[in-house]
């Protein structure tokens, strides 16, 4: 029998190829991020997604630096995944994890809160009355839910009488997700909206409202139910043709959409939603709603003279120059994540290059030179459009759509492979970024 | 735009399947293709007959590897929506056929070593 895929070869040959597999995997070089000497001071206020990212890479550029950080949440929380939770496809576990399991040794951690921050006298002071002194600032403390904002309601009613609150934690996802299966079981009405306010992930109120529908529909009840979307402004997205693509999808689901309403508050017993209009105050009868506040910067950074002043003053977000990221009237003042008063991205997407931009400045200055690394504002959001699809929107702050696979992975079309991102690839991505590897 | 290295993508795979039960994949990955590749020096070139009962295993490998990542998600085939979607599910079927075909080929031939007479002809002789 003759074969038609045979090879002349020899066991000799054989080892020449596996030494050459050898040669080749040692040649790939090592970690090349060099060390540089310094006895700064380093603060670092926030422990989430920003705060332990740059931790572990400052970790691993300085040598001899005394780096602090200081946060008084024992707990971690990947918010990516809250959206997952309160559609059920995962527990709030999945969402937890400790707040030392991210942090490198070496690092001094301030199990509190800051309390105030003096940029002049280069200090903060923490809830418990700890002062600390720094040479470098990097505000990384993330943004406050503002729940007082909306009249009426109390985190207490969240998971029961048709009320959910995505946003407000694991648990509170999970306990949205039990209102929102058994409000799809029966159909009926349901409102969704957004705070007039920025804030983080603007496109979480869409994908939470396209995927109520997707489950009304797989439970039979989308005929029996209305859906409305009520938007604070004019634009559904802050990108125009994005926002041009979400309007077609609201019509294609047959949601109804209201504009320049501003939430005001909830009456849970009428199960009503209060809303602030140019011509008035409207009212909104549900069945089942999402929460979503005002969000804005903590106290301690809104006293503390880092805001800007003359934009978002009720918001309290800090005065970064929004491509190096360093503060404009205290150069020895860096942001990263949601607290950054930049344009755009308020997500953990921007926060995974807001990490480096920050790293690049910083570790420059303490050698003497100059950084050169700048953010374009570039933010994502794997907009889900049902269980099972998404649109991996990506752009920057011009308004340019910067796919990350140009010409494969579209970014305006419901696809199956931006779903698997969101479902499995983006926490270990995520996780890697903590770790200062991603 | 997002730029990956392959530092990158090592990091979030182990942060994906952790980093012992990866890196044995992989060390399982390479020693079957290794093993596989040394049968064909040892034998010096593929034996037909194994290759053909490898081939008609690969398929159920392929559909093993689409099932596989059906069952790990919360999605399904109602949910392929553009043509990448369908290349994501080829490669998958390719990848898993090949890996089948691969270890069924080695399992033959550790089993069955080759008589010292020439059980594969190769393509020219020394």
């Amino acid at each position: 029998m003759n074969d038609d895929l045979s090879l002349d070869t020899t066991r000799r040959g054989f080892l020449g190829l596996a030494a050459g597999g050898l040669a080749l995997s040692a040649a790939i070089p090592p970690a090349a991020a060099r060390t540089v000497q310094t006895s700064a001071r380093i603060v670092i206020l926030g422990a989430g997604a920003g705060g332990a990212s740059i931790a572990n890479r400052l970790m691993r550029r300085l040598d001899g630096a005394t780096i602090t950080i200081v946060d008084g949440s024992d707990q971690h929380w990947y918010q990516p995944g809250f959206t997952l939770i309160a559609s059920g496809l995962k527990s709030a576990r999945y969402a937890i994890s400790g707040t030392g399991d991210w942090l490198p040794d070496g690092i001094e951690w301030v199990r509190e809160d800051a309390a105030a921050i003096d940029p002049e006298a280069n200090r903060v002071v923490t809830e418990g009355g700890e002062r600390i002194d720094y040479d470098y600032l990097i505000v990384a403390t993330g943004l406050t839910l503002d729940w007082g904002a909306v009249e009426g309601f109390d985190l207490d009613m969240v998971g029961r009488n048709g009320i959910g609150a995505v946003y407000a934690g694991p648990d509170y996802a999970e306990a949205t997700w039990r209102a929102m299966d058994a409000f799809t079981d029966a159909g009926g009405r349901g409102v969704f909206f957004r705070p007039p306010t920025e804030m983080k992930c603007a496109g979480a109120p869409i994908k939470y409202t396209f995927l109520t529908d997707d489950y009304l529909r797989r439970k039979g009840t989308r005929t029996d139910s209305q859906l409305t979307y009520v938007n604070h402004s004019q634009a559904l997205f802050g990108v125009p043709v994005i926002t041009e693509k979400v309007e077609l999808l609201m019509r294609d689901k047959d949601v109804e959409v209201h504009r320049h309403h501003r939430i005001k508050g909830v009456d849970a017993e009428r199960r009503e939603l209060h809303f602030e209009t140019d011509d008035g105050d409207a009212r909104f009868e549900y069945d089942f709603t999402n929460i979503i506040p005002p969000q804005r910067a903590p106290e301690a950074v809104r006293q503390s003279g880092l805001s800007w002043e003359d934009r978002w003053q009720d918001q309290g977000w800090i005065e970064v120059d929004m491509h190096t990221l360093r503060h404009r009237r205290f150069p020895n003042v860096f942001g990263i994540g949601d607290i950054n008063g930049v344009p755009k991205g308020k997500t953990a997407a921007s926060v995974k290059f807001h990490v480096p931009v920050v790293e690049d400045h910083l570790v420059a200055e303490l050698e003497g030179r100059e950084g050169s690394a700048s953010f374009d504002g570039y933010t994502s959001c794997p907009l889900i459009t049902r269980v099972g699809r998404a649109m991996l929107v990506e752009f920057d702050y011009e308004d340019n759509l910067v796919p990350s696979f140009p010409g494969v992975i579209a970014p305006l079309e419901e696809l199956w492979i931006s779903w698997l991102m969101k479902e499995i690839a983006l926490k270990p991505t995520y996780n890697a970024m903590l770790r200062g590897r991603a | 735009m997002e730029e990956f290295s392959f530092r990158t993508i090592i990091a979030v795979f182990e942060e994906m399947f952790g980093a012992g039960l990866f890196w044995s994949l992989v060390v399982i990955a390479a020693m079957i293709t290794v093993a596989f590749i040394y049968m064909l020096f040892r034998d010096r070139g593929l034996d037909s007959r194994r290759l053909v009962r490898a081939e008609l295993a690969a398929p159920l490998g392929g559909i093993a590897a689409v099932l596989f990542v059906q069952w790990i998600t919360s999605s399904g085939f109602r949910d392929i929506g553009g043509p990448i979607d369908w290349l994501v599910v080829l490669g998958i079927f390719v990848a898993g056929s090949i890996g089948l075909m691969l270890l069924v080929y080695v399992a033959q031939a550790v089993r069955r070593p080759p008589p010292r007479s020439e059980s594969a002809t190769p393509l020219s002789r020394e």
